[in-house]
């Protein structure tokens, strides 16, 4: 009995005095992270781009001006609350994140600041900008149809809204209505036709569709390779991807819209904050963003486009064809999101 | 009798009052929304979705339930109380599930077996092209993925029960004239009833708070609805009051578990005995061996090889020394988080043993509350308190002492750990709390007769006593932790990144198969504490 005691006893001692050293551990790690992060930064970006995508370019600009850039990320919806919530006191100069809706969001809520810069007013035209100025399109993706090139002639497509055609029953494919590329695409299509012929629109595709909505747009075209339906509507960059991993993909895009309209555009963007710090320092960034030297590296990463109408598209993204691209000024989606969300509710489009 | 403790709150009390506060903040931040009821998007969900989304939610927590219970109870048994070939190895292989993400094992399942996977492209080129299998993407495809991803919840905590038990309830009820079957569901099931209660809990909580799953799916609940609310709408209002939908459930389940739990003492007998175990012989033997193996290769080998294949294929563009780094970060926050959260789990375990009045009882449920929140709405309520006593700060030193300070609060680790405890107290609590059943008035009077007292009737008494749940529970909250994104995105420190973050950059933009590395690292690293736990738990 006693020998389990003892034994009971050095276990104790061993495990206090591990606890004593991983506390001590922590407490060393609480008193110098925050010290660490207060001190260096020049520039601090909230980004919802993702950080492969966007440290590329901190480095880059680095190199080029010395300005050191701190920065986080998250979705979103949370990076709004986060400006939101510490008010006067944040800390974020720049608001990078992707879809014009959560721009205009942020715009709405007062969080960006409005900024008079000739540079950005000549590199980013006028449809993928803020009215106001508060925000500025940074990089360009198109929504568009892709089709398989084993069982569709591209002469059986035109638009947008013939996908909801007997012609394609239960040979469609879509991503969820939840996806906010398609919020916006329906937004633009609210903004064109109208409440009510958009919602006969949706119901029609919903209709068309092979089978339930997909959770992403690559899923959407690994089940077109496969067969089960022969139509869908997506990204480029998407597209642009599965086409680097699989040269012979049996898919190929189609530019809808061409007589009318023009093909659903979105932007990845940035604003500077209303209550940043550096704004001066924001703004030459956010140029330089925009400026002929950056461009490249910013749309090139994801296989965007680029926004600047005097940089050259990436050969694999020209590669996929020139197309014309709707005009429709890209706050309107904002506006409409929430329109559009209710209406493909109500279509039955999940 | 209770109006001299309400005066005068002892220190168990008070821990437990403090720890209750600090969950009844972030969820009164989400109650305050119904300040600004968001009536037109109540009504617009009423009159589109919800009764479906109520429906689908029901439909998911019976069947994770359900599955969960078969799974965790029958493999809990199998390797608990009996002895079967390879019963050593599967007793702690079975949890190697609990360090795979749900979101994980979701879209590896869904790779493999969707209209374009692997499997069903082979049966159609054997079977024809019109072959179909029914379509994963639905109600029995999350339900199997879920249930096979938290059926470890139940294995975890029912084993601690069976393990003592050993084959004495069956012998008891054979003595009394059961078939070992009505033995079974008479003794054996009833005495291990609070265990699987509290890895049931645990199970439906996480069921309801999930959303990486189901959106991988496309599968519309609740807990999609408030994401909608949230991203969709904007309105962050409305998706705070969905939830608080969710939170007023979970309260009404917990109160019920109670209830049940309460009606019923449990002492076992010869406890430091080792129970002896029914060996199975015959068919059955090989019978157990297989059914251990086959949950085993679906939950967890078929979808580790399937990301090692990925990693292969991505290895060299992607390792580099950051992955050190990240994995010291999340084996760091793992390791604290759940020294903490057990730690003062065992305090709300014994504020609950010594005050069993109705207030206590109370706090102690709340104070579990924060496990059934998605967790992205969860950590808005923790940042928005959050930001508002950091900016209380900042205007006080600038009045004050006119200092323009950076936020003090924000982005410390401190911070991120408080935050993790909110969310994952359950995790730590329902363990221990279920052990200290064991741990009756006649224990403590024995040990006071032999003159054991305080600290020393804790550490030689009480802790050797309640080793088995605290293993547990340490184990739950390290991996928990470890998996975690809404919390550690929102609260960690300016390019202070985890293997978790890494994987939500790289899934968010559909790049799976290059998340597949970072989530094998995270996955490799949560099997080590498993595996050392377990093997300490059955020393």
């Amino acid at each position: 009995m006693k020998t389990v005691f003892i034994i009971i006893k050095m276990g104790e001692e061993k495990t206090m005095y591990n606890l004593r050293k991983t506390v001590l551990l922590v407490i060393l790690i609480f008193l110098t992270v925050p010290l660490g992060q207060a001190l260096a930064a020049e520039l601090v970006v909230y980004s919802a781009r993702k950080e492969h995508l966007i440290k590329p370019l901190f480095e880059a600009y680095k190199k080029e001006t010395g300005t050191e850039i701190t920065f986080v990320t998250d979705k979103a919806g949370p990076l709004l609350q986060r400006l939101k919530a510490e008010g006067k006191n944040t800390r974020a100069d720049l608001l990078i994140t992707v879809d014009a809706g959560n721009l205009w969001h942020a715009a709405n809520e007062g969080l960006l600041l409005p900024v008079t810069s000739a540079t950005l007013g000549n590199n980013v035209p006028e449809h993928l900008r803020d009215p106001q100025s508060r925000w500025f399109g940074l990089s360009l993706r198109a929504r568009t149809i892709v089709y398989s090139t084993e069982r569709v002639n591209p002469q059986e497509l035109s638009t947008y809204e013939s996908l909801g055609d007997a012609h394609w029953n239960n040979r469609l494919l879509l991503r969820t209505s939840k996806k906010v590329y398609n919020q916006s695409l329906v937004a633009m299509l609210i903004a064109e036709h109208g409440e009510k012929l958009t919602e006969q629109l949706v119901r029609s595709w919903v209709a068309n569709l092979a089978a339930p909505p997909f959770s992403n747009d690559t899923k959407v075209m690994e089940a077109i390779v496969a067969g089960q339906g022969d139509v869908g509507i997506v990204n480029t960059y998407y597209f642009g991807r599965l086409l680097r991993k699989n040269p012979d993909l049996k898919l190929a895009l189609y530019w809808p819209n061409q007589q009318s309209g023009g093909v659903h555009v979105n932007v990845s963007g940035a604003g500077v904050t209303t209550h940043g710090k550096n704004r001066a320092e924001a703004i030459k960034f956010l140029e330089w963003l925009s400026s002929e030297k950056a461009q490249n590296l910013y749309a090139d990463a994801n296989l965007e486009y680029p926004v600047n109408p005097r940089v050259a598209n990436n050969p694999e993204v020209d590669a996929w064809g020139h197309f014309q691209q709707s005009q429709f000024n890209l706050s309107r989606a904002g506006e409409l999101q929430t329109a559009a969300i209710r209406l493909m509710d109500r279509a039955g489009y999940r | 009798m209770a109006a001299p403790q309400l005066l005068k709150p002892s220190g168990w009390q008070l821990v437990t009052g403090l720890v209750a506060i600090l969950v009844i903040v972030p969820l009164s931040v989400l109650l305050l929304a119904w300040l600004d009821p968001a009536w037109d998007i109540w009504q617009h969900l009423q009159q589109t979705m919800l009764s479906l989304l109520l429906l689908n939610s029901l439909k998911l927590l019976l069947g994770v339930g359900t599955g969960t219970l078969l799974l965790g109870v029958s493999l809990a048994w199998l390797t608990g109380a009996c002895d079967f070939p390879g019963r050593k190895l599967f007793s702690w292989a079975l949890l190697l599930p609990l360090a795979m993400p749900t979101y994980v094992l979701a879209f590896v399942f869904l790779g493999l077996f969707d209209f374009s996977g692997p499997v069903q492209t082979f049966l159609r080129g054997w079977l024809g092209s019109g072959f179909r299998l029914p379509d994963i993407r639905s109600a029995w495809g999350v339900i199997l993925v879920m249930s096979l991803a938290l059926y470890p919840y139940v294995y975890l905590l029912a084993r601690n029960a069976f393990r003592t038990q050993g084959k004495r309830g069956l012998e008891a009820a054979e003595i009394l004239g059961c078939s070992p079957l009505r033995g079974f569901f008479r003794v054996v099931f009833p005495m291990a009833r609070p265990w699987i209660a509290g890895g049931m809990t645990l199970v439906l909580m996480e069921t309801m708070a999930d959303f990486g799953a189901v959106s991988i799916f496309n599968y519309d609940t609740f807990t999609t609805a408030i994401y909608k609310a949230w991203f969709g709408f904007f309105s962050l209002p409305a998706a705070a009051q969905l939830s608080s939908v969710l939170v007023l459930l979970v309260f009404v389940f917990i109160i019920a578990e109670q209830r049940v739990k309460s009606r019923m003492r449990y002492t076992q007998s010869r406890l430091t005995v080792r129970a002896e175990r029914i060996v199975l012989h015959g068919w059955p033997r090989y019978l157990a061996c297989c059914y251990a193996l086959a949950v085993l290769l679906i939950a967890f080998l078929l979808p580790t090889l399937q990301l090692f294949a990925w990693t292969l294929d991505i290895f060299r563009e992607e390792f580099d020394q950051r992955y050190l780094q990240l994995l010291g970060h999340s084996l760091g926050l793992g390791v604290a988080a759940a020294l903490l959260i057990s730690t003062v789990a065992l305090l709300l375990a014994y504020a609950g043993r010594r005050h069993r009045d109705r207030l206590t009882g109370f706090l102690v449920r709340i104070a579990t509350l924060g496990y059934a929140l998605p967790g992205t709405v969860l950590a808005v309520g923790i940042f928005i308190p959050l930001a508002g006593l950091d900016n209380m700060l900042i205007d006080l030193s600038r009045a004050q002492f006119g200092i323009e300070m950076p936020p003090l609060l924000q982005g410390t680790i401190v911070i991120m750990l408080l935050a993790y405890m909110i969310r994952f107290m359950a995790a730590g609590f329902k363990p221990i709390d279920s052990a200290m059943h064991r741990v009756t008035g006649n224990i403590d009077e024995a040990s006071r007769l032999m003159g054991l007292r305080g600290p020393k009737l804790l550490f030689r008494v009480h802790l050797p006593m309640l080793r088995g749940g605290i293993f547990t529970a340490l184990t739950l909250t390290f991996v928990d932790v470890m998996k975690e994104m809404p919390i550690t995105l929102m609260t960690r420190p300016f390019g202070w990144d985890t293997l978790a973050v890494k994987i939500f950059e790289l899934t968010s933009e559909g790049e799976w198969e290059r998340a597949a590395l970072p989530a094998l690292t995270l996955l490799l690293t949560g099997l080590i504490p498993i595996i050392l736990l377990m093997r300490g738990a059955e020393k």
